[in-house]
């Protein structure tokens, strides 16, 4: 909506031509070929525009030539990583044993497929990503209504709220990891003597959750707090006046108006949590089958130095980060940012 | 005196290889730069190299990350993106085949070699060497041995079956009764299951790393991790316990004896001075008769991407000379690799159990040497946790067939 008001303001029939042909991306709307488009047809009654369009030509191919090195530098830097681990995935490559390089196909699927490790560290993942963004969901809907309906000092109420998220991940796991340790921490003197919850699987997966949820409710908070500005005001009143509960009017007529900002939040956050690396890297480190699949990755490849078991598991790591947005968008229906709700 | 006269000649000898390959080059700085675990007194002995040199080298110490995988992996990193901003490598004992294999490290060869074969003890120097060839000149070592208190244990047993007796008869008589081991899930479980496979006459791997061994001793030492782990002898929290939780807990009275490094002699010293008298060591237990022991230490190697490759040859050299390493191991407590050490001045006061460690150092056992070690331990230590859980013929099975994989690079780790 903004791309196709900017352009009525650009330049009335052309940029409207543009805005249908183009569907109103702002991006595309300065392709090279959309000005040819326009150029091709001068004489349907435009001829007074022609000399603006030759100077708005130029101008949109000297845009397009500025452009043009920092799209490379993108392609290059975001596009030819992604291709080189899918090459390397196929390849036997271990830096220990240069002599040993060979292209093998699919058999480092195999392997890390067949291997008990990987699914371990699925099951990890999978619990994590579903425990906490659920966790988080109603946590954080109960403190972005609080935000929402502050009347004093609302400022203070989401800095503070705020806080666990704008501390550094890594900080606030060592934080954890200290509260948590026997002799030192807080936490654990409240546990019975001998017990370190971080050296078994159970507890060490608790812990784990705990320090997501406690990072990313803000985050979530955030985001359903804007979704709560769209519920009018006065459908709300109107439900009251038909009677109501506050309870019916949360949950028939809230949600379902906020559903694409609760559907954006959840898509944000499932991604986010199945990529879960730097709290568990810092509590366990993956010790206790506590691996998630970004950290048993990460000592494959950083640790074990096998480029190609590795980058195996980053493209699987990719590939189901794509099916959950996939799942997200098309089936749940999901908007993305710069698409209507 | 001796051996002061010897280190004299080192530089005069390295200078005549200097001039016959000329790689140094005409850069003005000389720098070598030094990357080693953090060691409070290594500043020390890095000036004392540094004065020696003359302006021939000067050594800049980098200290690495406190952790010994946050040290391994930084080093491989930039060894695998070939930096030449790393001369000399401060590495411990079980990545020098790694490191080796990978093309990372230099050989040494010439006069460097005989220097820094020379005087050395026989099972430290094994560490720095791969297929006949030496890569790294040894700068400590270490054994584990059997601490235990004189009050509890009046003749300290040579057997681990021996061990689970005495706890027994403690715990009967309500004494403290438990015998720390290293019985969490790390590297330190596979020191323990490596000892008990070598005691029981064994190996993991065959000698040249290339095959999984895993015999009859091995169902041996798995038996014996097994029975200890269910016998009153285990520590209720053996299955978090490494080497400073066992250390804690003998020092707290928790603790009737430990398996550990002889840093344990010196913080009792520090802690539980009143303890100091009755706490005793004596060789690491056997399964039939004597133990074998773990061995520890660190090696300085020398980066193939280095730019000054003599001079750092000759800095390692001095780094690990007689006179450094007794300042390592006085200051430090780092046991020397060089038999003459032992018998230095201070050493008597640092090292009441000198001797056992020589004695220990005749059959210690290194850890096994292949390029692979890092993924061995981790997925040993995998399947051997928790000890009380082992399964002796399955558990064998599985090892076999995960350090198999590990071994061909193809497995996956945890």
């Amino acid at each position: 909506m903004t791309a196709e008001g900017g352009l009525t303001r650009a330049g009335e029939a052309e940029a409207a031509y543009g805005a249908n042909r183009l569907g109103g991306n702002r991006l595309d709307e300065s392709r090279p070929d959309g000005s040819r488009a326009d150029g091709s047809r001068p004489g349907e009654g435009r001829r007074s525009e022609s000399r603006l369009s030759e100077n708005r030509r130029s101008e949109r191919r000297l845009g397009w030539a500025l452009c043009a090195p920092a799209a490379l530098i993108m392609l290059a830097v975001a596009g030819w990583p992604v291709v080189y681990s899918v090459l390397l995935s196929l390849q036997r490559y271990d830096l220990r044993f240069p002599g040993r390089k060979a292209w093998i196909g699919f058999a480092n699927y195999a392997t890390v497929l067949r291997s008990g490790f990987w699914w371990d560290a699925v099951e990890v993942t999978a619990v994590v990503t579903v425990v906490s963004v659920a966790v988080e969901l109603v946590l954080g809907m109960a403190v972005a209504l609080v935000m929402h309906r502050t009347l004093v000092g609302r400022g203070l109420v989401r800095t503070v709220v705020l806080i666990p998220y704008g501390i550094v991940t890594v900080a606030a796991a060592y934080g954890w990891k200290y509260a948590w340790t026997p002799g030192v921490g807080w936490l654990a003197r409240l546990l019975p003597d001998g017990q370190a919850p971080l050296t078994e699987h159970w507890p060490a997966i608790g812990i784990i959750l705990v320090a997501e949820v406690w990072k990313t409710t803000p985050f979530m908070a955030l985001l359903l707090m804007a979704g709560l500005a769209l519920v009018p005001d006065d459908v709300l009143k109107a439900a009251s006046m038909d009677g109501a509960t506050a309870w019916q009017r949360f949950t028939l007529v809230t949600l379902p108006l906020m559903r694409p900002a609760i559907l954006a939040a959840l898509l944000f956050r499932t991604l986010d949590a199945f990529r879960i690396f730097d709290d568990i890297y810092v509590l366990t480190a993956g010790a206790q089958n506590t691996s998630s699949v970004s950290v048993i990755a990460y000592h494959n490849l950083i640790g074990g130095l096998n480029l190609g078991i590795g980058s195996t598991m980053s493209v699987l790591i990719f590939a189901a980060v794509a099916v959950i947005a996939f799942v997200f968008v098309r089936v749940l229906g999901t908007s993305t940012p710069g698409q209507d709700g | 005196m001796r051996r002061a006269a010897a280190v004299l000649a080192v530089p005069a000898l390295a200078g005549g290889l200097v001039a016959g390959c000329g790689g140094t080059g005409t850069s003005g700085g000389r720098v070598v730069n030094l990357y080693n675990a953090p060691q409070e007194h290594l500043a020390g002995i890095v000036a004392r190299c540094n004065r020696r040199a003359g302006g021939a080298y000067r050594i800049v110490l980098n200290t690495l990350p406190r952790g010994a995988d946050d040290q391994r992996e930084q080093l491989v990193r930039r060894l695998a993106a070939a930096d030449p901003g790393l001369d000399v490598l401060g590495m411990d004992v079980t990545w020098t085949a790694e490191l080796a294999e990978a093309g990372w490290i230099r050989e040494w060869t010439g006069g460097y070699a005989r220097e820094a074969r020379r005087g050395s003890l026989a099972a430290p120097l094994a560490t720095a060497v791969r297929q006949g060839r030496l890569y790294a000149a040894p700068y400590n070592t270490n054994v584990q041995l059997l601490w235990y208190r004189s009050d509890l244990i009046p003749r300290p047993p040579a057997t681990w079956a021996g061990l689970m007796k005495a706890s027994r008869r403690l715990a009967d008589a309500r004494r403290p009764h438990y015998g720390e081991v290293t019985g969490a899930q790390y590297e330190g479980l596979v020191v323990w299951f490596n000892s008990l496979v070598a005691s029981a006459g064994g190996r993991i791997l065959s000698p040249d790393g290339e095959r999984v061994d895993l015999g009859a001793p091995a169902l041996t030492a798995l038996a014996t991790m097994r029975r200890f782990a269910r016998s009153r002898a285990a520590d209720p929290s053996m299955t978090n316990t490494r080497e400073d939780d066992a250390r804690l807990a003998v020092e707290s009275g928790r603790g009737a004896y430990e398996i550990n490094w002889p840093y344990v002699y010196a913080s009792m010293a520090a802690n539980r001075p009143a303890m100091l008298g009755r706490f005793r060591w004596a060789p690491y237990p056997g399964i039939g008769g004597p133990g074998r022991a773990p061995l520890g230490g660190a090696n300085f190697g020398v980066s193939r991407y280095s730019r000054r490759p003599d001079a750092s040859f000759r800095a390692a050299l001095c780094l690990r000379d007689a006179r450094s390493q007794r300042i390592a191991a006085v200051k430090d407590g780092l046991p020397p690799t060089l038999e003459s050490v032992y018998d230095a001045p201070g050493m008597a006061q640092a090292y009441p159990m000198r001797h056992a460690i020589l004695d220990a150092l005749r059959t210690a056992v290194p850890r096994p040497l292949t390029p692979t070690y890092q993924n061995v331990s981790t997925i040993s230590a995998v399947t051997l946790s928790p000890p009380g859980g082992i399964d002796p013929p399955r558990t064998l099975g599985r090892l076999r067939e995960l350090i198999g994989d590990a071994l061909e690079s193809k497995g996956v780790l945890p």
